[in-house]
């Protein structure tokens, strides 16, 4: 045992020697580097075999540090790496889920051009997006400045803000639908003897062209207290100096929030919006309960993406079509990203 | 003489304070209405008749006769308790892992050196800008071969080990400094006792923010379960809650009812934590 070991330290120490060797003749600096690299490990090879370890130093370093990242990394790769990969597979696909897969090429997606129930899942999605992200930042943003000055039970109001994030979303809209209850709810009925609008005039909220924009506030007063907080970390990172030298220079409260707040936030700013933007062509819950009715069944006027996924997936067991219209979510999610990400680096620049 | 227009401008500044102070209380109070009201309906329609909920001439926050009656009416409706209790076991097992998974592998990334540390990150991050709803078909599929359809345990395993976690605790835990570990580590302390008795402490406000975001999540669900759990006795509470007003859609004291009873946990778990929660906010890097 011994002697094969004292063999392999010889061998490993000969290497070593090899190596060196060679990275004295070697010019590339690059090479180079990596021969060094090289020629330590096998040296800390031969040590850790000298000094009867089973483990060199470095290598139980590394092992620790994998150990903390193992529990969650395994979970992590298996339910989500691997489900992410076959996504992408799977849209190239026809498969019902039991039977054999055959290979589809770019069939789902030249069928997808034609669907027109996806075309109406594709502009909902869109416009409820375009709708809610900008409503939701300056919603979020003005509350985050009031909430961030100096009044009395702060705490309160912010607490207060926040319960419509908290809300569970099932227990939420349903109180929706009863308050903007076509014929029975308090807001039609203020309309009716306050405004004056006639009976047969009064907005069906959840129905036809409305249910995009009750879809669309829903959203910015349920969303609006979580990114409030994040604004409100924003907000406190900025220095007061700032705010005393504008003050200095006679500068009114607009210009203060033009010329110093809005800039200073921008890192912020950007995080909410790419946040906002994923987040929002997610929706399927508010859609499903608000304009659902009691069957979940949503109609062409709002009908979202994720909705058409899901009915492709788990009511027609068409695998593949349903991961195609996925790829196109991930896609326009993607793509968006990348150019809020390019505008970001270009205003750094 | 320039005394008396100091003092007049003055006066005029401080009248204009006054009015800002007003016309940022009356904001405030607009704005606690737009967010309390429908709570407060939600209240007040759980204690009414079918038919005193929409009556509105004159509108009674609480009617004369209230009907304590629905609350004890929803838990032998459905299987509430049921519902309930699969949603506790559900809220809880997810956070606890979530917890101390992420907080485990951030501590790895923000503080030790190994290889392949960049792509292994990069992995998590990757998956951040991907909406769960691209790959949940695929996933469902998966799970479905390995025997997790409707059970519970898919649901953990689905959410238990969020890149959004380790994300957020590795922010956090960048901002703690390097010496800290280092004189530990000099002290002889291996690097799980440094893990336990010098981080874990320090990040009250992360972990208090990753618990509500966590908890709420979970607690508030209602797509996963809906494709995971079929049987009755399986479903958790949203789903339940929906099957109920599916069932009973006029129902209305009920169903408001069965909404606060929802509601109640996620509000207490919230109250007791909020105090972190800015300042976890501010300290996790989420502000951007």
């Amino acid at each position: 045992m011994n002697e094969k070991k004292a063999a392999q330290v010889k061998k490993l120490e000969a290497d070593a020697a090899i190596l060196m060797q060679l990275i004295r003749e070697e010019n590339d600096i690059q090479t180079k580097q990596k021969l060094i690299a090289k020629r330590d490990s096998v040296q800390r090879k031969a040590t850790t075999i000298k000094n009867n370890r089973l483990l060199s130093r470095e290598a139980k370093r590394e092992l620790i540090a994998y150990s903390f990242i193992a529990p969650n990394f395994i979970g992590f790769a298996i339910f989500t790496l691997v489900p992410v990969l076959l996504a992408f597979a799977l849209a190239f696909m026809n498969w019902d889920g039991s039977n054999a897969i055959t290979f589809a090429g770019f069939e789902n997606f030249k069928r997808l051009a034609k669907d027109t129930f996806f075309g109406a899942a594709l502009k909902n999605t869109i416009i409820y997006v375009i709708g809610t992200v900008p409503l939701t930042l300056i919603a979020a943003l003005a509350l985050a400045i009031v909430l961030n000055q100096k009044i009395k039970a702060r705490g309160f109001f912010r607490t207060v803000s926040f319960f419509p994030y908290v809300a569970s979303l099932v227990a939420i809209t349903s109180v929706w639908s009863m308050i903007f209850h076509p014929s029975k709810g308090p807001v039609n009925y203020l309309l009716l003897t306050v405004f004056g609008v006639p009976q047969q005039d009064l907005p069906k909220w959840f129905s036809g062209n409305l249910v995009l924009l009750t879809l669309i506030l829903f959203s910015v007063w349920k969303y609006m207290g979580y990114y409030m907080v994040i604004y409100l970390a924003g907000l406190q990172g900025i220095s007061a100096e700032l705010y005393e030298a504008g003050g200095l220079d006679g500068a009114n409260a607009w210009q203060k929030f033009r010329y110093i707040t809005w800039p200073q936030l921008r890192s912020t700013t950007f995080f909410v919006v790419v946040m906002l933007t994923i987040n929002c062509f997610k929706v399927y819950d508010i859609a499903v309960m608000l304009a659902g009715g009691g069957d979940g069944k949503l109609s062409n006027s709002a009908t979202v993406l994720v909705y058409y996924i899901y009915q492709n997936a788990f009511n027609y067991w068409k695998l593949g079509y349903s991961s195609a219209i996925a790829m196109i979510l991930f896609l326009m999610v993607l793509v968006i990203t990348i150019i809020q990400f390019r505008y970001e680096k270009k205003l750094n620049a | 003489m320039s005394d008396e227009i100091l003092q007049k401008k003055y006066r005029s500044k401080r009248k204009n304070a006054y009015a800002t102070k007003i016309i940022l209380g009356i904001v405030l109070l607009l704005i606690t209405a737009l967010m309390v009201v429908p709570f407060l309906w939600m209240l007040s329609a759980s204690i009414k008749s079918n038919r005193e909920v929409f009556m509105m001439d004159p509108f009674l926050w609480i009617p004369k006769l209230p009907k304590w009656d629905n609350y004890f009416k929803i838990w032998t409706k459905i299987p509430l308790l049921k519902f309930v209790e699969n949603t506790v076991i559900l809220t809880f097992i997810v956070t606890l892992l979530q917890l101390l998974t992420s907080s485990f592998a951030a501590y790895s990334f923000a503080k030790l050196e190994f290889r392949n540390k960049n792509i292994l990150f990069l992995a998590y991050i990757a998956t951040i800008a991907m909406p769960w709803q691209v790959y949940m078909v695929p996933q469902f599929i998966m799970m479905r071969s390995m025997g997790l359809n409707d059970k519970l345990l898919a649901m953990i395993c689905l959410q238990a080990f969020s890149a959004f976690g380790v994300f957020m605790m590795k922010q956090f835990y960048e901002g703690i400094p390097n010496d800290l570990c280092e004189a530990a580590r000099i002290d002889g302390m291996n690097e799980y006792r440094i893990y336990a008795k010098i981080m874990l402490p320090l990040s009250k406000p992360a972990l208090s923010t990753l618990t509500i975001f966590t908890f709420v999540n979970t607690w508030n669900d209602y797509l996963g379960p809906l494709i995971y759990l079929k049987t009755e006795t399986k479903k958790t509470i949203q789903l339940g809650l929906r099957m109920f007003i599916g069932q009973y859609s006029s129902e209305y004291g009920l169903i408001m009812a069965g909404s606060v009873v929802s509601l109640i946990p996620v509000i207490i778990v919230f109250l007791f934590l909020q105090k972190y929660f800015v300042e976890g906010v501010a300290s996790t890097g989420l502000k951007g």
